[in-house]
């Protein structure tokens, strides 16, 4: 009974946005169509369209964030909307306030959104399901499970380059046990076709079980790399390289980064995506991040597009078009 | 004032002469199963069918269709009290107890203060006495203060009254003090409890695989439970101790325990009565009642676990009862607290594997009664004449609706909230005295 998709309203339509696994492909569809016509917008000399005007939009930040909370406060400012930035440090509240409480106080200043980003898997689905109905929530990534806006940006740029997803061959390399954008990704990719995910890293960081998403694991990255058409590097945490999961920094360049060389077995059109921030001579070398392949800088601004198409989705009027499908 | 003085103030209950008509009397103990009379005087069985002349019962139940049986004795309950009043009390979880058909139970030493010495083991007994209405028994701490290191009195705790010693779900810093700690206590007769668990690959809150995977969430492999398993089997076989294996989750647990007992290591074994009945895909999207420690795993591993128990390699099945708060379920999945308020649905959800594994009501309800009983070595879970007249009356045909808030423990954290499950308590008899009904 726990299993019903609290993503969605009675109709069927995005009610939050807390992971891509549950969309149909019609829906994730539909997301990048909106945010092609929002790429145009921000084009122009006045970026600004007033879809959400009078909206009150909360970022509420556990985690430090950067890009994602700046861009996901430009899409909410360039839809009008109000933007309120919070950040929170996780170890104050769980001292005192619970986060309960903390929403409850929120959810009295009579907002209409939260854009939640928590260390802990499953914050968001939590939050989504004790919020009052008319709030919806968007997941901006919780602990190792879910970062849906950025997987949605990821298969923006890929579409935009490469047009159809049925025939393509997408690569993911390195901390997919730890990746909430991996995660994301392989949901993505497959609800949208892609015939062929691999995975690359060594065992240390495959989680178990992946093979149920439908993805081929490859520990050799120049094998995994073989006409490749995209390439998405992940961002190997600072802190991952204490503890047994990997013997250095070196190493890792070594076998898993993103060389000339290793380059040079992919098809010569591929991308190279990393959703950021990039440790130069870790992940990727920095011939290629800032090479004609790269599409890092892209990523970045299709983003701010995404988050637009996904909050006007979810802060749709629904209550009048329930309304007049009624009446009609 | 003195300890006798102090069980005086023991609030004499209420006993009078019961009959117990035209049940279905199931007692394994003594090999019984047939529809015949029951007759308690005194707060002991009296006879079995026909009452003597002399006999005159001042309450009469009419038990037709019913199954009679010894109250249920649960071997592992958290009452969460002391230390933890707002999860649960002892009279309000001894209560639930009776509500489960459960007669006698036994906790863990994982209260607050931890029962490492005598006094506390006193208070508990008082405390089960006056306020409580089943019979609780204790477990002592392998280790002082459960921390693993030093070993903690177990001989005088054992004359306090515990009935075993366990180090709980705290881990042995070593194998070297868990070698020393099994030696102490086959020295003096003490069975010890183990929960195994390999403490380094135990770091996470849900079973690694494809469910953990999928949510990204912290895994613990079922190696962890069989690596610890393994080891202490090697342990045991070296010294000869006597060690029962607490909730055991995985399919490979269940190999090593079976290959144990073939080779007649004095090695017997639990589980709890969700982790027959559940896997890790029913966690969903996040369902914290589904946070408990072992994890749920997969439905290979349930139905090993489920075969365990009908072969027999699982003696008991207990309900790990775990009441909580409301608060410790609220939160992001990692961070609720695990556990199951559970021992109100101990009996119907063991009541189902008549159904899906052809057991006898006899064979579930032994692993209910006299088995755990013989394991904690107490005088539970039998209708013998002249034993304390501890009985479940409970209906084995009728449906109800588990809904949590008609729940007399504390704990509503129930993953099983709507279920649909068979088999109803009617009566629980505690020494003579209604302590349950249904009514």
């Amino acid at each position: 009974m726990i299993n019903n998709n609290i993503q969605l309203d009675e109709q069927g339509r995005l009610k939050h946005f807390l992971s891509i696994e549950g969309l149909k492909r019609q829906q994730l569809v539909s997301i990048l169509d909106a945010a092609e016509t929002f790429a145009n917008v921000q084009e122009q000399a006045v970026k600004k369209v007033p879809l959400l005007r009078g909206k009150t939009i909360v970022n509420l930040f556990f985690e430090a964030s950067t890009r994602t909370r700046t861009t996901f406060e430009l899409a909410a400012k360039r839809l009008s909307a109000d933007v309120l930035n919070i950040n929170i440090n996780t170890s104050a509240t769980s001292k005192g306030e619970s986060l309960l409480d903390m929403l409850h106080n929120l959810e009295s200043m009579h907002c209409d959104m939260f854009i939640v980003r928590h260390n802990q898997s499953g914050a968001a689905h939590f939050i989504a399901r004790h919020v009052s109905p008319h709030i919806s929530v968007i997941n901006a990534g919780d602990g190792c499970h879910s970062h849906p806006s950025q997987a949605m940006l990821d298969m923006f740029t890929i579409r935009r380059h490469k047009k159809e997803f049925a025939n393509l061959k997408v690569v993911i390399v390195g901390d997919i046990l730890h990746s909430r954008v991996a995660r994301s990704q392989m949901h993505a990719l497959t609800t949208l076709g892609v015939s062929e995910i691999r995975v690359v890293g060594p065992k240390t960081l495959i989680p178990a079980g992946i093979n149920t998403f439908g993805v081929h694991v490859y520990h050799n990255m120049q094998e995994a790399i073989i006409d490749a058409d995209v390439i998405i590097m992940l961002r190997l945490q600072k802190e991952r390289m204490q503890g047994a999961l990997l013997p250095s920094e070196d190493e890792y360049y070594h076998n898993y980064g993103l060389t000339e060389k290793k380059l040079s077995y992919a098809r010569p059109d591929a991308i190279v995506m990393h959703p950021g921030p990039i440790n130069r001579g870790v992940e990727i070398a920095s011939s290629i991040a800032d090479g004609p392949q790269s599409v890092i800088l892209e990523q970045v601004t299709n983003g701010i597009a995404i988050r637009m198409a996904v909050m006007s989705q979810t802060l749709s009027p629904r209550t009048e078009t329930t309304k007049t499908g009624s009446t009609v | 004032m003195p300890e006798s003085q102090l069980f005086n103030l023991v609030r004499q209950s209420e006993t009078y002469n019961i009959s117990i008509i035209n049940g279905r009397i199931i007692d394994p103990a003594n090999n019984i199963d047939k529809v015949m009379d029951l007759h308690i005087q005194e707060g002991k069985i009296l006879t079995l069918g026909e009452a003597p002349e002399d006999f005159s019962a001042q309450k009469t139940i009419d038990a037709a269709g019913r199954v009679v049986c010894p109250g249920l004795v649960d071997m592992r309950v958290r009452l969460r009290e002391p230390g933890h009043e707002t999860k649960g009390t002892i009279a309000s979880e001894t209560r639930a107890a009776a509500a489960g058909g459960v007669t006698a139970l036994c906790c863990p030493p994982d209260t607050d203060p931890i029962i490492d010495n005598a006094a506390m083991v006193k208070l508990i007994r008082l405390k089960a006495a006056t306020e409580g209405v089943t019979k609780v028994y204790t477990l002592s701490a392998l280790t002082q203060q459960l921390q693993g290191e030093k070993l903690s009195e177990m001989r005088e705790l054992k004359d306090a009254g515990c009935v075993g010693t366990t180090n709980a779900l705290h881990p042995v810093k070593s194998t070297l003090v868990m070698r020393r700690a099994l030696e102490y206590a086959a020295s003096h007769d003490i069975t010890v409890f183990i929960h195994a668990f390999d403490p380094w690959l135990s770091n996470g809150c849900a079973h690694e695989g494809v469910v953990s995977t999928r949510l990204g969430l912290a895994g613990i492999p079922d190696s962890a439970e069989t690596i610890a398993i393994a080891r202490d089997l090697q342990l045991i076989e070296l010294i000869g101790a006597r060690a029962h294996f607490c909730q055991l989750s995985s399919a490979g647990s269940i190999q090593l325990i079976r290959q144990a007992q073939e080779s007649g290591l004095p090695v017997s074994a639990d589980v709890t009565a969700h982790h027959l009945h559940l896997t890790e895909m029913d966690i969903g999207f996040f369902d914290s009642n589904c946070h408990v420690i072992p994890p749920l795993r997969t439905q290979r591993d349930l139905d090993a676990l489920r075969q365990g128990v009908s072969s027999g390699i699982l003696s008991c099945i207990v309900s790990d009862h775990q009441p909580h708060d409301s608060d410790a379920k609220l939160a992001p999945f990692a961070e609720t607290e695990p556990g199951i308020s559970s021992i109100e649905t101990l009996l119907p959800l063991a009541l189902k594997l008549t159904d899906s594994h052809n057991m006898t009501l006899s064979e579930i309800i032994s692993r209910l009664t006299i088995q755990p009983a013989q394991i904690l070595n107490i005088p539970e879970g039998t209708l013998g004449i002249g034993k304390d007249a501890d009985v479940c009356i409970f209906n084995p045909e009728s449906y109800w609706r588990v809904e949590k808030d008609k729940f007399l423990s504390k704990g509503k954290n129930t993953p099983f909230h709507g279920w649909e499950l068979k088999g109803q308590v009617e009566f629980t008899i505690k020494a003579g005295e209604l302590v349950y009904s249904r009514q």
